[in-house]
């Protein structure tokens, strides 16, 4: 690396020197100061600064003939990474994915083989271990193709486990991969760190505008500011945070239990219940039901939707399909659900 | 039991003829979609794709193909947004996630 190497960094340990290059050590330990980190990206705080300078790394002892691992530049994978290496000496090949980490980066392209193959050039990496072989994330082959890395830096890609924490059963094992290590999963706990940070985009986009027309219906509904203009701007708050929490808690939460594989329909048919769920709660009357329907339904839908994103089995031709087919609905039924609500506000119904 | 979605799957397809056997289409996959039979790769659980596109970029003879692209309703929204190629994805290569107001955000689309 030719820049200066801030070693007053707390998670470098020490500096390795192979010939003219200083490689930074890195610890395995993570410090209150990362965790804090990873759990504000998490929220979606300062998430974009969260990241590390690529380039090379090491873990424990690193010599000529240790292994390279390859990974992206999102601090919270790089901080995962180094903590699941622990007790090895290898190296780390950190790629400049601009802070997003690997399958998301390889989908993009950003973790891909003109990014390998630069980096690899870029850390001299050839001067520093003496054989040609890299680890490469699974998941990083959405965007590396192996021979093409071969044939223009010479290097043989490996591609290791899926999750970083099998890397050191691979390496003691001779580089074997189970099939539990080649197959990604989408299981409880994986689906609930996804949340907060859908909760906080939601939080900055959306919430304004929703509460603010809750706010304006209620006006509308109570015909100007009273008491009853309050009560009806709290329950149509409450309508619409129940929505918000259905398709953006609940649909996460529950998604391998809800029927029908559109993620947009899962939001709809969470949003139904919660729909009908309300209306019983603040006064049945069909109009009622239908007003809370119309404006639930499309909200938590659209959540619903938006979730794909975060999701580990989600075709593009799938997502495709919803938004061509769910926008309009969503549009129409908001259109329908808001227009009801003042009609029956006026007492024409 | 594999996750399954719409559409998955409905794009891959692998030309036996070119196949080599070489399996790294098997060593690549996120949810096990191909088998070996015999000397050459067959699919075995299509609607477990998701198009990722993973095995139709290392299959170094060519013999798999795929609508690869990132299933991100968000992406989808972006592009279109944007003016984009239908489902690109809002910021790659060439993009910079860098911006300041992007640092507020949860960042891009991911």
């Amino acid at each position: 690396m030719d820049k200066e190497i801030d070693n007053k960094v707390e998670w470098i340990s020490r500096l390795y020197s192979a010939g003219s290059l200083t490689i930074p050590i890195v610890r395995s330990d993570l410090t209150a100061a990362d965790i804090r980190g990873g759990w504000m990206a998490r929220w979606g705080l300062k998430r974009m600064k969260f990241k590390v300078e690529p380039g090379l790394y090491g873990i424990g002892n690193p010599r000529e003939d240790s292994p390279v691992i390859v990974t992206a530049n999102y601090k919270l994978t790089f901080d995962k990474v180094r903590s699941d290496l622990a007790g090895l000496d290898v190296f780390i090949l950190v790629l400049d994915t601009k802070g997003i980490n690997v399958w998301c980066a390889a989908g993009k392209g950003t973790f891909g083989t003109e990014e390998l193959a630069k980096r690899i050039l870029l850390s001299k990496l050839d001067k520093v271990i003496n054989h040609k072989t890299l680890i490469v994330p699974q998941l990083g082959a959405v965007g590396v193709s192996a021979h093409e890395v071969k044939k223009r830096s010479g290097f043989t890609v490996k591609y290791g486990p899926v999750r970083s924490e099998d890397i050191k059963e691979y390496i003691n094992s001779g580089y074997k991969k189970t099939a539990a290590m080649r197959k990604v999963t989408f299981t409880f706990k994986e689906r609930v760190v996804l949340i907060p940070v859908e909760i906080m985009v939601l939080f900055k986009k959306a919430l304004l505008p929703l509460f603010g027309a809750a706010i304006l219906l209620a006006i509308l509904e109570a015909r100007g500011i009273s008491v009853q203009t309050i009560t009806g701007a709290a329950k149509n708050i409450a309508g619409v945070t129940g929505a918000l929490i259905s398709g953006s808690v609940l649909v996460p939460l529950l998604l391998p239990y809800i029927p029908l594989r559109s993620f947009g329909l899962k939001g709809a048919l969470l949003g139904a219940l919660w729909g009908a769920v309300f209306t019983l709660l603040t006064g049945f009357s069909l109009i009622n039901l239908a007003v809370w329907l119309l404006l639930i339904i499309p909200i938590s839908a659209f959540l619903g939707l938006n979730f794909t994103g975060s999701s580990t089995f989600t075709s593009l031709a799938g997502v495709k399909l919803e938004v061509k087919i769910a926008t309009p609905l969503i549009i129409i039924s908001l259109i329908l659900g808001v227009s009801l609500k003042a009609i029956a506000a006026f007492g024409i119904i | 039991m594999s996750l399954t979605y719409l559409k998955n799957g409905e794009s891959l397809t692998v030309n036996t003829k070119k196949c080599t056997g070489c399996g790294i289409c098997l060593e690549v996959c996120p949810h096990n979609v191909f088998e070996m039979s015999g000397k050459k790769v067959s699919i075995g659980e299509r609607a477990a794709c998701m198009e990722c596109g993973a095995c139709s970029l290392n299959c170094p003879a060519g013999a798999i193909a795929v609508g690869s692209g990132v299933g991100c309703a968000a992406a989808v929204y972006s592009s279109l947004i944007k003016g984009k190629k239908d489902g690109e994805v809002c910021c790659g290569p060439d993009v910079s996630c860098d911006d300041e107001k992007q640092s507020g955000n949860s960042g891009c689309c991911c």
